[in-house]
């Protein structure tokens, strides 16, 4: 693939030769367009736009299909996250067991969106479909720690404590 | 159900087991420092060659974990915390029998039941995918040896062609237990029969119905259980390589797949010239990505090569040309559960369970509004309200269920007068639901079944590919309906036109997620449709579910006076003094329910 043209907006000046072991992990698999975008997030925590270009000219592909994938998935972010991922599950179980109210106290609590991060930078509120515990519902997991039987109020004293911790 | 918790695996009589689940569910609950304390107790009294922990996968109740059970008799504690586990083994110790006053109690004042396998929530179950879950440390190869893991496959190798295995799996009457129930060995005899150099073998783990978990339960609980029914399918169809491909947010069943790999390819089980044949077989795992429909088999293929998981149209089907064009077979994790056992007792005793048209058993993640929810495998033939009341124990607090959602986005709702319908693929097929993966979530009047067909439309249309335009345009007119009417906004002619998008997004759509995505609204509109013409006529919503045709009131009763809600109500609709009665001004109140969050007495109801 000649090189694409557009020169973007990439403001970031991330240290992509990290991603150098990446590369050569996946060098002669095909289909190795998916792990690797999986990889180069664990490594940047995000996928800004400077790792896609730089996976489309190692790879030789069009920065477009780069994109179309990263875009796909749920699990690929192009923009940095917070410290702490607050996740709601919203799956079946914990939606009738009351996930939309608890959705309601920690972004009212935090100030922050599903699908949104805080503004300095502490922490993004995700939903998610299903966490595998839904004897316990509602779950909400913060950080590595999951919380069941959460309600309305336990939400908000959960929201609370992460806010002061924050702070603190 | 005793076979499961017999003393099969290995365990002498001298030594005692705990076994402390490990699952998801209980770990939440903190069943690792459970086991730690149970660890430190038995260290302390020099008792370790008498008793050992064994951190299992799922026991199935897991609304009542930490679950530990003590083998060999199988004696069962529910919510075990750090103290009980310390009378718990003092007990085991001093020999005086079970540490009673933590048994487990259907209710507070019933008589306390020793056995695990005596519990209401298990006499109906019958466990053949299940049987090492709860039962053995899923990342030791030797226990799962022991429970007889991979004697299957050697069997196999030993005395069995590939033709010998396909006759046994259609002989068993085994369906594919990922939503299509096709018929396993038919699928098998396709892809053996289709020629080509390289052939692959997929297990999918994508598990992507919101509210189930028996998939992740297996991969967790098992792990050896579910590959060798993924090695003996790949020498039956002739595949030398295979993917898992597991869902992204399942990172403990990710971990331990990858050390059962790596033991069963030490060992031997995988690799080249697997237990000395001239059969060899890789596997490799792929982690999902978090798509819903890269559970669809094109989605999936698309998904593993690299590229967005849109699905294709078929034929050509997977078993003719599926990964990079090689003839492909997949197969869903717990089908491929159920081989080992087929092998080992053969397709007359799997036939002979379940019903004609439904062999064997089927798990369920029974959820929602249910006393006990957890993992349960049943056989096929038991009824829904059977499993409900019986295995599930029924609502609690004296509430009645009022339908079970079977089968998630895909699936249907069975209202309670349908609960004698027999758990079998045709008799739920004929009343619009589906078997499915295996969620199934009960729901009692405080759900409102328009909100619930509403919720799972926001899902599929969220995770519509986009691909085809019915789909992607129409699960979207049909959301926006449905939001109107929970909103009060309802029209006449409404509930009209939502039957026919669903009727063209049914027929026309090109995958089954769009093939199916109506159905939580069809099956709604079919049992429940007083509840959409409430809404829709008089914007009434008997569940009190949808807050906008919902008056909020103070209950007096439960009002402490602290005047939480009034300090919080946006538009100034609460009234009252400190210490005094608070009363909403309903004229005022815009139902947005912040007042129900956060009064810290539960004083803020609905009528
Ligand atoms: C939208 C959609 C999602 C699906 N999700 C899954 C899934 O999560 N797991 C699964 O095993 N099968 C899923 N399937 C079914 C698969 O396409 C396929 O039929 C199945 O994996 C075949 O295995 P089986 O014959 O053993 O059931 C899904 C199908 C559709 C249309
Ligand atoms: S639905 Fe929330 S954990 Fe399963």
């Amino acid at each position: 693939m000649a090189d694409c043209a557009c020169q973007g907006n990439a403001k970031d000046d991330l240290d992509l030769t990290m991603l150098s072991v990446v590369f050569e992990a996946h060098a002669n698999d095909p289909g190795a367009l998916i792990p690797i975008l999986q990889e180069t997030q664990a490594i940047l925590g995000y996928l800004p736009e400077s790792a896609l270009r730089e996976i489309a000219r190692q790879r030789d592909i069009p920065l477009s299909e780069v994109y179309g994938v990263a875009s796909f998935y749920t699990q690929f972010h192009q923009e940095p996250r917070g410290e702490t991922i607050v996740k709601i599950c919203h799956g079946t179980a914990c939606h009738v067991a009351g996930a939309p109210e608890i959705t309601r106290a920690i972004t009212e609590e935090l100030g922050v969106g599903v699908g949104e991060t805080s503004e300095d930078m502490r922490f993004t509120v995700e939903g998610v479909a299903c966490i595998g515990c839904c004897g316990l519902a509602p779950v909400v997991v913060i950080g590595d720690q999951t919380h069941g039987a959460v309600d309305g109020a336990s939400a908000r004293k959960l929201a609370k404590q992460l806010t002061r911790k924050a702070t603190r | 159900m005793t076979t499961a918790h017999s003393t099969s695996t290995g365990v002498t009589a001298e030594v005692i087991e705990i076994r402390v689940c490990a699952g998801t569910g209980c770990v939440a609950n903190g069943s690792l420092e459970v086991a730690h304390r149970f660890d430190d107790a038995i260290e302390q009294a020099a008792a370790a060659d008498r008793v050992r922990v064994v951190r299992t996968g799922c026991h199935g109740l897991c609304a009542k974990g930490p679950v530990v059970v003590v083998a060999p008799e199988g004696v069962f504690y529910p919510s075990v915390d750090v103290h009980a586990a310390s009378d718990i083994l003092e007990a085991l110790l001093s020999g005086t029998g079970p540490a009673r006053e933590h048994l487990y109690r259907e209710s507070e004042d019933a008589e306390a039941i020793e056995l695990y396998a005596d519990i209401p929530f298990n006499t109906r179950q019958e466990r053949i995918v299940l049987r090492n879950c709860g039962v053995i440390d899923p990342e030791d190869l030797g226990a799962a040896r022991a429970a007889g893991t991979y004697e299957a496959l050697r069997q196999t190798l030993e005395n069995l062609t590939p033709s010998d295995v396909i006759e046994e799996m259609k002989k068993s009457g085994l369906r594919g237990r990922g939503g299509a129930g096709f018929t396993t060995g038919l699928k098998w005899q396709l892809a053996h029969d289709s020629e080509a150099d390289i052939k692959y073998m997929i297990c999918n783990a994508d598990e992507g119905d919101p509210g189930a978990f028996m998939d992740r339960s297996l991969l967790e609980g098992d792990p050896h259980g579910v590959l060798e029914g993924m090695i003996i399918a790949a020498y039956a169809i002739g595949a030398s390589e295979g993917y898992v491909y597991v869902r992204a947010e399942y990172p403990l069943a990710v971990t331990r797949l990858k050390k059962a790999l790596a033991d069963a390819t030490a060992a031997g089980f995988l690799g080249t010239r697997i237990l000395g044949s001239d059969f060899s077989f890789t596997i490799h795992v792929r982690e999902g990505a978090g798509a819903f429909v890269c559970g669809e088999e094109t989605a999936l293929i698309a998904s593993i090569e690299g590229h967005r998981g849109m699905p294709r149209p078929r034929p050509p089907f997977p078993t003719t040309s599926g990964l990079w064009n090689a003839p492909t077979c997949i197969n869903n994790v717990e089908t491929l559960a159920n081989v080992a056992w087929i092998i080992t007792h053969g397709a007359e005793a799997y036939a002979s369970i379940g019903s004609a048209t439904s062999c064997g058993t089927k798990v369920f993640a029974l959820t929602g509004k249910v006393r006990h929810s957890g993992l349960v495998e049943v056989p096929f033939g038991l009824t829904v309200g059977e499993l409900v009341h019986e295995v599930g124990g029924g609502c609690a607090d004296g509430h009645e269920p009022k339908a079970v959602q079977i089968g998630g986005p895909s699936g249907g709702c069975l209202p309670a007068s349908l609960f004698d319908t027999r758990i079998e693929y045709d008799a739920l097929m004929s009343v619009g639901a589906i078997v499915g993966s295996g969620g199934m979530v009960v729901v009692d009047e405080r759900t409102c079944m328009v909100e619930l067909a509403r919720y799972f439309l926001t899902f599929t249309q969220d995770e519509s590919c986009g691909k085809c335009v019915p789909c992607r345009v129409g699960t979207k007119r049909m959301l926006e309906i449905v939001s109107r009417i929970t909103e009060g906004h309802g029209e006449p002619g409404d509930i009209e036109l939502l039957e026919e998008l669903a009727d063209v997004v049914k027929t026309t759509s090109l995958c089954g997620l769009g093939q199916t995505a109506p159905n939580p609204v069809l099956t709604t509109l079919r049992y429940f449709r007083d509840e959409y013409v409430e809404h829709v006529e008089e914007h009434r919503c008997r569940a009190c579910a949808c807050s906008a045709l919902s008056t909020f009131v103070v209950v007096d009763s439960l009002c402490k006076g602290c005047g939480v809600c009034k300090k919080r109500c946006p538009v100034d609709a609460i009234t009252g003094e400190l210490k005094g009665i608070y009363v909403i001004d309903s004229e005022k109140c815009m139902k947005c329910g912040i007042c129900e969050t956060h009064c810290p007495f539960d004083a803020i109801e609905r009528v």
